[in-house]
């Protein structure tokens, strides 16, 4: 329960402000609180100037404080899948680990599950990590959830991270909450911004929440490890240093950890045309504005001519134009392009929260109120079925 | 079998308005409705039941309003609901959420197979599931979006990954959380209706399942929101302007600029 001190309370309307929740308002001069709205996030608590907010009740103290000393260092969860190898995220998750490492002076180990994997051991630390732990084991070469779960939850309570990263892919984001559980420690799913708080060293994790419209950033105070999935391609890799050396530890797992209920019968790859859309250089988005099916061609040569790969809307993938996975947004894929062209896109919250991070972001669209212009670099106010040719046309007359 | 589905009330995201001033929800005129997951979390319980025999049985933990989300599942085809609601329970992270719900489980006596849906669309975070059958000590299975029961019983189900599907076998106890694209789910019948309003659903709190009172709501939450905003754009936006030609001959000299068409 949220408690005011009608004492102290001056009405500022500070914690009004700060609730993300709308359920603090100033009545008479007063805070008050709805408590079907409140979630008891403490934002209030922290923004009051008079300190007049409390929560009663206590919270779960977890760790005292010297045991959390005992956590030390950033873990990053490496993925690595057996047909695909070690995924982007991972070289990610090591770019944002060294950060935050430089800002904690601690060190980042990577962790390895796979099996056949103890030579890319290697190229994670080439990548940035100080140490690689690696659990190369038959029995880790088809994910599983409890097994993963099982090896890493018990490298965990042996090493003590403070830390661990991983993606939120749908093998992260399938696994780790179980590791989270194991260890009885909070998780914060799908992050778009990971920092450090300067008072105590806590991890700022900062994820969007309401389809995008509201940004959140959480902390795990009083439990150790502070756990944390990544939305792939927000974050930039390092390059990699061929020269950068580190210690590589192999670990056995234990055999109770390796038993499972779930059997992998087959896996079925998906053909893809043209580079994946996660990762591409150029994205060339289909929105509503294309207007029809046959007017897809022209993005989808405008991609090609650009050595990009084609992303849509939702309106796009409902009306059945382009494949539901070139879905990009809140419900469909984050890219992160040097190059995004929204075609015929209004613009979004739901779609803009996954192309924001793009370099360049250019909107055709034929409606100069639309708020893909907010997000613009580049707009062109016109018709889609006019401006695309000429485009095309001019990239190839500069190509030759 | 016994089937136990778990179900949300979130908020209606069409119903959903954002003060961009103040960096917070509105939340006059907002509809609850059931997470859109979670209708299909049920309608793979019923499916299951009509090929297995047993009870599907919906839980729920939220606020007293949550209630009507569980007559929605009962009138879908649900045989029974319980709403666990404590002033306890507010300000539950995943993992205070995952303890409340398996010691309501506990208290039902078990379960043979329970579904999820993938995520919640308030909070998306799609943890609870794997989270609850951690606490159940069962398997579970992520974005499921097919199901064949065979002898067993067993089941044979495709999950969607990185690099495309993966077929799996499980047998009972599991967990699934399923995605939209696994069913249709069945509008209420009328009968369905009627039984929804007569049905007693018990209201269960913290005392009633036997729930230690430092693991569930805010006190049992080892996260916590320190500071909400509405993300802002700092783009360019610089329109191109003049004839068509004009404006595409601007763009070319863009991206030549930035070493795009070199
Ligand atoms: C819970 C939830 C999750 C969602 N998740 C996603 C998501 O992940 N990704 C996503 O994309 N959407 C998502 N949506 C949907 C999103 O809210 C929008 O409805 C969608 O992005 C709109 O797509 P659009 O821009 O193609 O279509 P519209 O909004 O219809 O816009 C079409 C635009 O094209 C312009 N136009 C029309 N004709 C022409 C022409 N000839 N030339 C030039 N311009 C033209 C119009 O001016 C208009 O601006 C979600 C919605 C909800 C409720
Ligand atoms: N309070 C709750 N009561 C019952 N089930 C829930 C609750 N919160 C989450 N779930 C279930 O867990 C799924 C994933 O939710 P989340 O992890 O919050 O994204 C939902 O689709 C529901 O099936």
């Amino acid at each position: 329960m949220i408690v005011i001190d009608a004492e102290k309370c001056i009405g500022c309307g500070e914690c009004e402000k700060a609730c993300g929740f709308g359920a603090m308002s100033v009545v008479d001069g007063l805070a008050r609180v709805d408590t079907n709205a409140c979630t008891l996030c403490g934002a209030c608590v922290e923004a009051c100037p008079e300190e007049s907010i409390g929560i009663e009740g206590t919270r779960l103290s977890g760790e005292t404080s010297s045991g959390l000393s005992a956590w030390q260092g950033i873990w990053v969860a490496a993925e690595w899948r057996p047909t695909l190898g070690i995924a982007p995220i991972t070289h990610e998750l090591l770019g944002t680990a060294c950060g935050l490492a430089a800002k904690q002076g601690t060190q980042v180990t990577a962790v390895l599950l796979g099996f056949g994997v103890t030579d890319h051991a290697q190229d994670l630390i080439r990548h940035g990590a100080d140490r690689c732990i690696v659990v190369d084991h038959p029995e880790l070469a088809f994910f599983t959830d409890e097994v993963y779960g099982n090896v890493l939850a018990d490298l965990a309570l042996t090493h003590k991270p403070a830390v661990i990263l991983a993606g939120a892919t749908p093998m992260g984001r399938s696994y780790i909450p179980r590791v989270a559980t194991l260890l009885e420690t909070g998780l914060t799913a799908d992050c778009t911004g990971l920092d450090i708080r300067k008072e105590d060293g806590s991890l700022l994790q900062t994820r969007p929440a309401w389809g995008g419209n509201l940004m959140a950033t959480i902390v795990c105070e009083g439990h150790r490890p502070q756990m944390a999935t990544v939305r792939p391609y927000v974050f930039k890799p390092t390059n990699p240093d061929p020269d950068r050396t580190g210690e590589i530890l192999s670990v056995i797992p234990k055999p109770e950890h390796l038993r499972h209920r779930v059997h992998v019968v087959e896996t079925i790859l998906e053909e893809r045309k043209g580079p994946a859309l996660q990762g591409a250089c150029v994205v060339v988005a289909a929105g509503r504005g294309m207007e029809s099916q046959e007017n897809i061609d022209l993005v989808e040569t405008l991609a090609s001519l650009l050595g990009g790969a084609v992303g849509s809307t939702r309106a796009v993938t409902d009306a059945g134009w382009l494949p539901e996975r070139t879905q990009i947004g809140q419900t469909g894929v984050t890219v992160s392009p040097k190059l995004y062209i929204g075609c015929g896109v209004s613009g979004a919250i739901q779609h803009v929260v996954g192309m924001q991070g793009s370099e360049i972001v250019v909107a055709i669209n034929r409606d100069p109120t639309a708020p893909i212009f907010d997000v613009a670099t580049y707009g062109i106010v016109g018709d889609i079925k006019e401006i695309l040719p000429l485009l095309i046309k001019r990239i190839r007359a500069e190509r030759g | 079998m016994r089937i136990i589905v778990c179900v949300k009330q979130v908020p209606d995201a069409k119903t959903v308005r954002f003060d961009r001033e103040k960096g917070t929800i509105i939340r006059d005129g907002m509809d609850a409705v059931i997470n859109p997951f979670d209708l299909h979390a049920i309608e793979a319980a019923l499916q299951l039941r009509e090929k297995a025999g047993g009870t599907v049985t919906v839980i729920s933990m939220g606020p007293p309003q949550a209630d009507s989300a569980l007559r929605e599942a009962i009138a879908m085809g649900a045989d029974a609901g319980v709403l666990l609601s404590d002033r306890a329970f507010a300000g539950a992270d995943t993992l205070a959420t995952t303890y409340t719900l398996w010691k309501a489980i506990e208290k039902l006596g078990g379960c043979d197979v329970v579904f999820c849906g993938k995520q919640a669309v308030d909070g998306d975070t799609a943890q609870v599931g794997p989270g609850l059958a951690v606490r159940l000590g069962i398997p579970s299975i992520t974005c499921v979006n097919a199901i064949e029961l065979a002898e067993g019983p067993r089941f044979r189900v495709t999950r969607m990954c990185d690099e495309g599907r993966e077929v799996v076998e499980v047998e009972t106890p599991v967990l699934f959380t399923v995605l939209t694209t696994l069913n249709t789910p069945r509008l209420p019948s009328l009968k369905g209706k009627m039984r929804a309003k007569k049905t007693h659903i018990p209201v269960w709190g913290a005392g009633d399942i036997a729930a230690d009172p430092g693991r569930v709501g805010f006190a049992g939450s080892p996260t916590k929101v320190v500071s909400t905003h509405v993300p802002t754009f700092n783009a360019r936006r610089e329109i191109l302007t003049g004839t068509p030609d004009e404006q595409v001959n601007a763009l070319i000299v863009h991206l030549k600029e930035a070493g795009i068409l070199s």
